[in-house]
């Protein structure tokens, strides 16, 4: 848009009898946003950059004293926090994994006409759609081995699966799948309608085997949705807190957003909790960005 | 017609202001959400009925209490008046300049004198002077099954196996004993319900009363030495039995707390459970409990050195520094002190500390556990008071939980382990050289 389109102003309007042009409305738009966001977000961001190179404890009236790096060289020599995120990367790699098995595969069965396809795939959408608080919980049941439907349903007698601590975060994740797969589902089917039906058509016409018409043809079309997708799931799965907390309190599932939590509003440790997020931050900008260097390089192809 | 409509705002806004000037004393007290702090709220509308101070219990669940309330005295804010807080705040408390020293209101009053010494030492007291007024008394016992502790088969059988009487148990071996003995997982019965929970200081309560019952200690609370206490023999030794203790427990016992461990008991699953007094009520009503007539309650049981203790619970409650009714606040805490107002308070189902009324027979006599309850607090004794308790907590919570739940490591690399990261953690707090 030229600014000369945006000095024209109808001239019937209320706003061109009080003499604003497009510009002023334009700014009257964008600048409470963006203060807003100054206010909100990029202040307390840099704030608590200032206070993750101090002592700084919230819980104590004392005033917060520099001490330079000293609380990023302490967590990155904790080797509870490096347990922290090996249990994080570990669940990352399950949980998102599952997803887009899951999720790309009932995709592709739902991507062909049926009957009542538009209510299966709604019926399917459910999960995603609930409060993670309460999904955690009503799991936290299915999982009970005295009384809990998942034994019963696999035989499992009373096989444990949150106290356990070996199982219990892929009990977790077993839930986050369950709940995120819809996700991964629907950005799938709207990347699979999208394939031109013209090409299964060559395919078939050349006689292609339906495993070199998947990887050629459907997996090429659909991986830029499913990158996306990706990259929305593994930075959701990365700060994930609520159903790790709820169901379970094994050291095995103390995700590194979890020990975050419990350093700022339990221990009170806010310069060193800042040095923490801090590092979350730079770890999720660095996934990112290979994600999305990636996705633009299929997008080139 | 806008000239009306304003006019009648203002006529109610005028109403309200001058309404809410006469009747303005209002005090907002915060605790968290369980029945003490519903039998609070009716025993303060007794104040309201006798000065027209309104006076409202605030409450949040357990595990946001602490959160929400150091959220808002960090933030020097004044919505709340009183506090009623875990000891273990006494540090944070008074050291970061949240709670009103409250010395000079204990030697007016004498309470010394007053309250349970071992209740002012714990909720009241921190660096020589005084922060909180006792107020919910508490510390961990026990709930068992009477009927099959008396079952005439079970007591044979158990004299043959053991070959001493099947009673309340008066050590940990025979505390051990009775749960394996009853612990029956073919008949969906199990011997013994403890606390597991690492969220915050559910485990750490029933593995400290073992420590102190065997004779050993969390270190040296006045000089912050933790080498070769924490990690003593006899903490060694503990820690073991309360391992083996959770061999003995139902299923899926990996992250209990109060509600689960009352549960054991009203579900019929455990012969035998640990939870705090305050929530024995619903174990003794009918209502709560089928099997409330066959409940029995016993005191911590000794260590194999005679050494008897219970870990602390309960809370003392404080006037929050930032608060803007803090006179009236102290009215009220005049008024909470009177005898006649803690005879009301225990007869409501508050856990009274006011020595007069917990030494009274018709207290002790009032509940199958208040006698129970009575003993306990003459032995209590309570984890760290220091600001940075929440990192203690943290730190023994993540040494001692795959020991206990997992069966990682042993007993001995769990609390060494502890012991340096408590003594790593005084030294950056300058607590020790």
């Amino acid at each position: 848009m030229t600014t000369a389109a945006l000095d024209r102003l109808d001239p019937q309007a209320r706003a061109a009898a009080r003499g604003w042009s497009d510009i002023k409305i334009r700014n009257m738009f964008i600048i409470p946003t963006i203060l807003f966001l100054i206010v909100f977000n990029i202040f307390p961001l840099l704030y608590s950059l200032g206070y993750s190179f101090t002592d700084f404890r919230a819980s104590v009236n004392a005033p917060a004293s520099f001490i330079g790096l000293e609380n990023y060289r302490r967590l990155l020599s904790d080797p509870n926090i490096w347990r922290n995120f090996t249990v994080t990367a570990k669940y990352v790699i399950v949980s998102v994994g599952g997803q887009m098995i899951v999720g790309f595969g009932v995709a592709l069965l739902l991507n062909r006409a049926f009957p009542f396809k538009g209510f299966v795939t709604t019926l399917l959408l459910l999960p995603m759609m609930m409060s993670m608080a309460v999904v955690g919980l009503f799991w936290k049941l299915l999982y009970d081995p005295s009384w809990g439907i998942i034994n019963y349903a696999l035989g499992l007698g009373r096989f444990d699966w949150l106290s356990n601590p070996d199982m219990a975060l892929y009990a977790v994740a077993i839930t986050d799948i369950w709940m995120w797969s819809p996700f991964v589902m629907l950005l799938s089917l709207a990347g699979l309608s999208a394939v031109p039906k013209h090409l299964y058509e060559a395919a078939a016409i050349d006689r292609a085997s339906s495993w070199y018409t998947f990887t050629r043809i459907t997996l090429p079309l659909v991986s830029p949705l499913l990158l996306i997708a990706l990259i929305f799931r593994t930075m959701e799965a990365f700060k994930s807190f609520d159903l790790p907390f709820i169901m379970s309190g094994q050291p095995t599932t103390e995700v590194i957003a979890i020990r975050l939590y419990k350093m700022a509003f339990q221990e009170w440790q806010t310069g060193l909790s800042c040095a923490l997020a801090y590092i979350m931050l730079i770890v999720v900008i660095a996934i990112t960005n290979v994600y999305i260097k990636y996705l633009n390089r299929v997008k080139e192809r | 017609m806008r000239m009306k409509l304003t006019g009648v705002l203002a006529g109610i806004g005028l109403v309200l202001s001058s309404g809410t000037s006469v009747f303005a004393q209002e005090l907002t007290i915060f605790w968290a959400e369980w029945d003490p702090a519903n039998y609070l709220q009716e025993l303060v509308n007794e104040y309201t009925a006798e000065t027209g101070v309104t006076v409202r219990v605030e409450t949040t669940p357990w595990a946001d209490f602490q959160t929400k309330a150091f959220a808002e005295f960090n933030a020097h804010g004044d919505a709340y008046d009183l506090v009623v807080g875990d000891s273990q705040w006494l540090g944070a408390g008074s050291e970061g300049g949240h709670f009103v020293d409250l010395t000079e209101f204990f030697e007016k009053h004498n309470l010394h004198e007053v309250f349970v010494p071992a209740t002012i030492k714990y909720y009241s007291e921190y660096n020589g002077k005084y922060w909180a007024i006792p107020t919910e008394g508490d510390a961990n016992g026990w709930a068992y099954r009477k009927d099959w502790f008396e079952d005439p088969a079970e007591k044979a059988a158990f004299k043959e196996k053991y070959g001493y009487e099947l009673d309340v148990p008066k050590d940990y071996k025979q505390l051990r004993d009775i749960a394996e003995f009853f612990h029956r997982p073919d008949e969906g019965r199990y011997g013994i319900a403890i606390y597991t929970d690492n969220s915050y200081d559910g485990l750490i309560m029933g593995v400290e009363q073992t420590i102190f019952s065997y004779g050993g200690e969390l270190g040296d609370y006045g000089t912050y030495q933790v080498q070769g206490i924490t990690n003593s023999p006899e903490n060694i030794e503990a820690l073991e039995m309360y391992r083996e203790l959770y061999q003995f427990t139902p299923p899926n016992w990996g992250k209990t707390f109060f509600l689960e461990n009352n549960q054991a008991i009203t579900e019929g699953l455990a012969a035998m459970s640990m939870n705090y007094f305050a929530f024995f009520p619903a174990l003794a009503n009918p209502a709560t409990n089928p099997h409330a007539e066959n409940t029995g309650y016993f005191v911590n049981p000794a260590g194999p050195g005679g050494a008897q203790f219970a870990a602390l619970g309960g809370q003392g409650m404080s006037i929050v520094s930032y608060s803007q009714n803090k006179e009236e606040a102290f009215k009220f805490l005049e008024w909470f002190i009177r005898e006649d107002v803690q005879q009301k308070w225990g007869a409501l189902g508050g856990y009274t500390c006011h020595a007069a009324v917990l030494e009274s027979e018709e207290f002790r006599k009032a509940t199958p556990f208040n006698e129970a309850f009575y003993q306990s607090m003459q032995i209590v004794k309570d984890f760290w008071a220091v600001p940075e308790y929440a990192e203690l907590l943290s730190q023994m919570n993540n040494r001692v939980y795959p020991y206990v739940v997992g069966g990682q490591g042993t007993a001995k690399e769990a609390l060494d382990g502890l012991a340096a990261d408590w003594e790593e953690t005084f030294k950056r707090y300058g607590r020790l050289n």
